[in-house]
């Protein structure tokens, strides 16, 4: 077992560089906690995202998996510089896009786009369908009237949606056709990067499943590439090629989707998995699970050293508490955050908490 | 006997565009000590038939027919003060949002002695003692401190187990849990579970848990009842419905789960949206939407009858056992058919 820290960056991809669309070293996001009326004071900060660093190869999706309140969200927003960040770099395309200005960015919002969670409140319900998905167009003036008209009604026939449909609202359609909207909505302007925000989330698992395949589609059509947020794991694992697990505003895990799946190394991976419902009755009964206790910390004032030790079944007083776990490789671009790693996968409760891995600086 | 037995409940509501048959023919049981679990997509009418159990319907505008017989009373035709005395007593019900369903303005620790006091001859205190005793039984930390704590000091999964605490109040015999876990992570979902199942040993009730995550039902039913558009597609033992699912729509579920045991590259979809309930097709209601539509499909409604030689694995569909078996292999495997 490699047990090396490695640079971050460097380990997030397996040393390859070159090929990287989306770079991000150290993202930190804290929101101030502000006391008084007038004068505000700032008494303390939520630290959102906390020193994050992933980086995302043309072509492939990363999922990003966590427990609601675990940044994942804020991170997303982030990196298509909805909100400034406090710290940190995002590079896209080779470009540090950090600290442009809104000007500076516009010709960079047409290559980022997003799709968010809810089809019900992401779409105006006073515009019509056409406008939504034109907007954009109009926006970063990609054509003529007549052209863009066009371009609205192949996109429309893209995703699946009748293109006579142009000119209804969005409460003439399901969730699952609104969601659809929005995947057109994302596609108008040719973008490089689609941050998908939890799409599936609010919808039924056969229209999950339609929207899912939409995704993959089109992904391999137009070779887009995808930062893919959800909380459900199996979700992620169908659309992901590699996965960053989330917790408190910290990466934990990184790796790609078959060995998170197959030979998790952090012990919040491995009771994330574990959580996970199988629809399997018999596969399900045998299965043993590793139950957390309690919630997830404030990010207000989030415990000391590695972030996970109150509720992991690993911790060993005097180092998990005290020492913050670096990020080490275990090759082939897996790293996880963890001073005791598991060592093989499935585990047993007992096995979990007896680590048989020494002390490491 | 049954602890509760549903017959051909059907519930319709008036709306200005018609009548909406929310739930059309549903029927059901349910024994001591088991869990039911009732799986369907939005607006399949699960919900709708646990509310009609219930009477909590808004009276306005519903129009219910059929029997629930719960203990030998039908709790369909009983007075609104009889079936007062029932609910919360003998049946309880844990609604999906714990947030909206306690009272923000209030202690979570009055809003137990409340329910307490409105079904029991105790005092406040006999009543407070109780109320600790379930948050404690609940795997609530520092209840004894806790319980003067108003519902926004707790976390989404701590507020769950409140609620389920004061389900659990006057030791019903029936619990229906209404989508417990779907506004929970994972792993607090695993936690509500877990206690969920332990305190069905430890006080012997029913459940009827409704959800639509296949892996939920999975892991804690025993009887499974597959609802869509407003009927009952199929009712099998857990492990029956799992090996050896029969009907078409069951068969769109499974397949279009994206599952950690297993890689596929495409998702089955099931073509199309669930029909509107105002005008609900002919004949099969799953027939516009189904691979395997034949002929007959679209005129004839398929029965409730079991397809093999299990009498208590029900479905409604009009192909026959040969070809179920073979396509429901193909499911399990990871290959079905789909309509495109």
């Amino acid at each position: 077992m490699a047990e090396a820290t490695v640079p971050v960056a460097a380990a997030t991809n397996g040393g390859v560089r070159g090929d990287e669309l989306l770079v991000v070293e150290d993202l930190k996001k804290y929101f101030p906690v502000t006391r008084g009326i007038i004068f505000q004071k700032q008494v303390a900060a939520v630290k959102a995202v906390d020193g994050v660093s992933f980086a995302v190869r043309q072509g492939e999706t990363l999922g990003v998996v966590g427990e609601s309140g675990c940044g994942k969200s804020t991170m997303a927003r982030c990196v298509m510089r909805l909100l400034d960040v406090t710290g940190g770099r995002i590079v896209f395309d080779g470009r540090d896009i950090t600290r442009l200005s809104r000007a500076e960015m516009r010709p960079y919002r047409r290559e980022m786009m997003m799709i968010f969670q809810d089809p019900y409140a992401s779409l105006n319900p006073r515009k019509r369908v056409g406008f939504i998905v034109a907007e954009a167009l109009e926006v970063h003036k990609m054509g003529t009237e007549a052209e863009i008209k066009k371009r609205v009604q192949e996109l429309l026939e893209v995703v699946g949606l009748n293109p006579e449909h142009y000119n209804r609202f969005p409460h003439e359609f399901s969730g699952g056709q609104r969601q659809r909207i929005g995947v057109a909505r994302a596609l108008a302007v040719n973008p490089k990067l689609i941050v998908c925000d939890e799409p599936v989330s609010a919808l039924d698992v056969s229209v999950q499943a339609q929207i899912l395949n939409l995704l993959k589609d089109l992904q391999s059509s137009f070779g887009l590439t995808y930062v893919f947020i959800a909380h459900d794991l199996n979700v992620v694992r169908h659309i992901s090629d590699r996965v960053m697990v989330m917790y408190l505003g910290h990466a934990v895990e990184i790796a790609s989707r078959t060995d998170l799946y197959a030979e998790p190394k952090h012990p919040y991976t491995g009771a994330l998995l574990s959580a996970v419902p199988i629809p399997d009755p018999e596969v399900g009964r045998e299965r043993r699970r590793i139950v957390l206790e309690g919630d997830v910390p404030s990010p207000i004032n989030p415990p000391s050293a590695c972030w996970f030790h109150p509720r992991c079944p690993r911790f060993r007083e005097g180092h998990c508490d005290v020492e913050t776990p670096p990020l080490k490789s275990f090759g082939d671009g897996h790293v996880a955050a963890c001073h005791y790693p598991l060592e093989r996968w499935p585990m047993t409760e007992d096995e979990i908490r007896h680590a048989t891995g020494g002390r490491v600086s | 006997m049954a602890l509760l037995e549903v017959r051909d409940l059907k519930t319709h509501f008036r709306t200005d565009d018609g009548i909406v048959k929310a739930v059309d023919g549903v029927s059901f049981s349910i024994e001591k000590g088991q869990t039911l679990g009732i799986v369907g997509e939005s607006g399949s009418g699960k919900s709708v038939t646990c509310l009609t159990i219930m009477g909590l319907n808004p009276k306005r505008n519903t129009i219910s027919s059929g029997e629930a017989i719960f203990k030998g009373e039908n709790l369909l035709a009983m007075s609104s003060s009889r079936l007062r005395d029932i609910r919360g007593n003998d049946i309880a019900m844990i609604f999906q949002d714990p947030m909206t369903s306690l009272n923000p303005v209030h202690r979570i620790g009055a809003q137990l002695v409340e329910a307490i006091q409105l079904h029991r001859d105790v005092t406040k205190r006999q009543a407070r003692a109780r109320a600790l005793e379930l948050l404690n039984a609940v795997g609530i930390p520092r209840a004894e401190r806790r319980i003067d704590d108003y519902p926004h000091q707790f976390s989404g999964g701590m507020r769950q187990r409140v609620m389920i605490a004061m389900a659990l109040v006057n030791d019903p015999d029936l619990l229906i849990a209404d989508e417990p876990t779907t506004a929970l992570d994972v792993t607090t979902q695993a936690q509500i579970l877990t206690l969920m199942t332990d305190l069905q040993k430890d006080f012997g009730s029913a459940i009827i848990i409704i959800t639509h995550d296949l892996g939920v039902i999975a892991e804690v039913a025993d009887d499974v009842v597959v609802m869509y558009a407003a009927k009952v597609a199929e009712h099998a033992p857990v492990d029956n419905l799992f090996k050896r699912p029969h009907h078409p729509y069951t068969w769109g579920l499974l397949g279009s789960l994206p599952r950690l045991d297993a890689d596929v590259e495409r998702l089955v979809q099931i073509r199309g949206q669930p029909p509107s309930l105002l005008n609900p097709p002919r004949g099969c209601r799953f027939h516009p939407r189904c691979p395997y539509v034949m002929g007959i499909c679209k005129t004839v409604e398929p029965e409730l009858l079991p397809a093999g030689d299990e009498a208590d694995h029900v479905q409604a569909c009009h192909l026959d056992v040969a070809t179920k078996d073979r396509e429901a292999a193909k499911v399990l495997a990871g290959t079905m058919a789909e309509a495109s």
